[in-house]
């Protein structure tokens, strides 16, 4: 999923505080499973920024709040079209395009964010969520025994370990876990550890960040076109 | 009587709320600016329950559960604290003392012990002062009233 957390109080207060009726929106999928946009969350935040508001003396500011299934999905914000009208901004309590969406749905409509979008990640125990994938567009878990070296190592290598790891930690961080020696114990216990005696090739980064935006196309799935 | 700051204690059925009791049987004197809004455990303490309270212009919050170890719900005080803390940040974000709000372990013999984190929380609020947010005495007690009566409706049939 994606995870984030949320901004600020006082950063969103001074999004804001210009705009006389103003809208938070949740996303009811990633965001409400890592508590950071979610109904709950923003009914906390609702409550925080009208307060906050109050004490700059603007208490006259109308802040309500809703949530929608779906942020980054067109229909689901289908719901929002005629609500969305009666307010003159939007804060967007769902990720990154979350934001977008709803900035590119409704055009002349100043919409905000209210979270800092951190990763792609995992529950790893209650309150805790970790980083797993960076979303590279050409995946090479089957190479590294299911674990990520770029996410899971600091150094991002593809052949590991540096010499920064010392008793299964790195030398970045005393509490980070070194990748590759995840990867090793993980190849150890699949029998599999011969493979890594390879060198393994430079990852192709032409379906990362670069070239502007990446689309997925199935063109068996596409109507009108 | 009007210028004791307004107090909200959300307070455990099992301990806090029976101690509040004792109090009263015993006949303690304590500031009578606090009002008690009983809960089936303080597990049940939302942080929203805890803005909303201060949004709607008092200028303290008790949050009572039983002691440490001495949950009926095993945890519930201790997931509490942990959100009374959350709430705490958030308070401080919002530009409100973080000293308006705490969170008591008692046990439910201990009236004496009630009437003590009453009086020490109405001491500490005081010294702050009245809540910015206040509006008039009479829509926040009206505001009292509606937060009690909801409370109990939500935790009517919850507690055998």
């Amino acid at each position: 999923m994606i995870v984030a957390d949320r901004k600020n109080v006082q950063e969103i207060r001074d999004m804001i505080k210009d705009h006389d009726r103003v809208l938070l929106v949740g996303c009811g999928t990633c965001v409400t499973v890592c508590l950071a946009g979610g109904e709950r969350e923003v009914g906390i935040l609702g409550s925080a920024l009208r307060m906050a508001l109050k004490l700059i003396g603007r208490g006259n500011v109308v802040v309500d709040e809703c949530t929608i299934e779906r942020q980054c999905e067109d229909a689901f914000i289908d719901i929002l079209a005629t609500r969305v009208s009666e307010y003159d901004a939007v804060v967007s309590f769902g990720c990154g395009a979350g934001v977008q969406a709803l900035a590119e749905r409704f055009g002349k409509m100043p919409v905000y964010p209210g979270l800092n979008t951190q990763f792609i990640g995992i529950l790893e125990s209650q309150g805790v969520w970790t980083e797993k994938c960076a979303g590279c567009g050409n995946c090479r878990l089957g190479e590294f025994a299911g674990i990520c070296p770029i996410t899971r190592c600091a150094k991002h290598m593809f052949n590991g370990p540096c010499g920064g790891s010392r008793d299964g930690k790195c030398e970045v961080n005393p509490d980070l876990e070194c990748g590759w020696q995840l990867i090793y114990d993980r190849a150890c216990a699949l029998g599999i550890l011969e493979r890594l005696g390879a060198i393994a090739e430079p990852h192709d980064w032409s379906t990362g960040l670069d070239g502007g935006p990446r689309k997925v196309v199935r063109e068996d799935q596409r109507i009108n076109t | 009587m009007n210028d004791q700051p307004l107090i909200l204690a959300f307070c455990c059925h099992y301990c806090a709320y029976a101690a509040a009791d004792i109090a009263g049987s015993m006949r303690l004197q304590y500031p009578s600016n606090v009002r008690v809004l009983r809960l089936p455990c303080t597990g049940k303490v939302e942080i929203d329950y805890l803005l909303t309270a201060f949004e709607r212009g008092v200028d303290g919050v008790i949050v009572a559960g039983c002691l440490e170890g001495g949950c009926h719900f095993l945890e519930g005080n201790l997931r509490a604290r942990k959100r009374v803390e959350r709430a705490k940040q958030i308070l401080s974000e919002v530009g409100l003392e973080p000293e308006r709000l705490e969170m008591y372990n008692l046990s439910s013999a201990e009236g004496n012990r009630f009437a003590e984190i009453v009086t020490e929380m109405s001491e500490q609020v005081a010294k702050l002062g009245p809540s910015p947010l206040r509006p008039d005495r009479n829509t926040v007690e009206q505001n009292f009233r509606e937060m009690t009566q909801q409370a109990e409706a939500t935790i009517a049939g919850e507690i055998q």
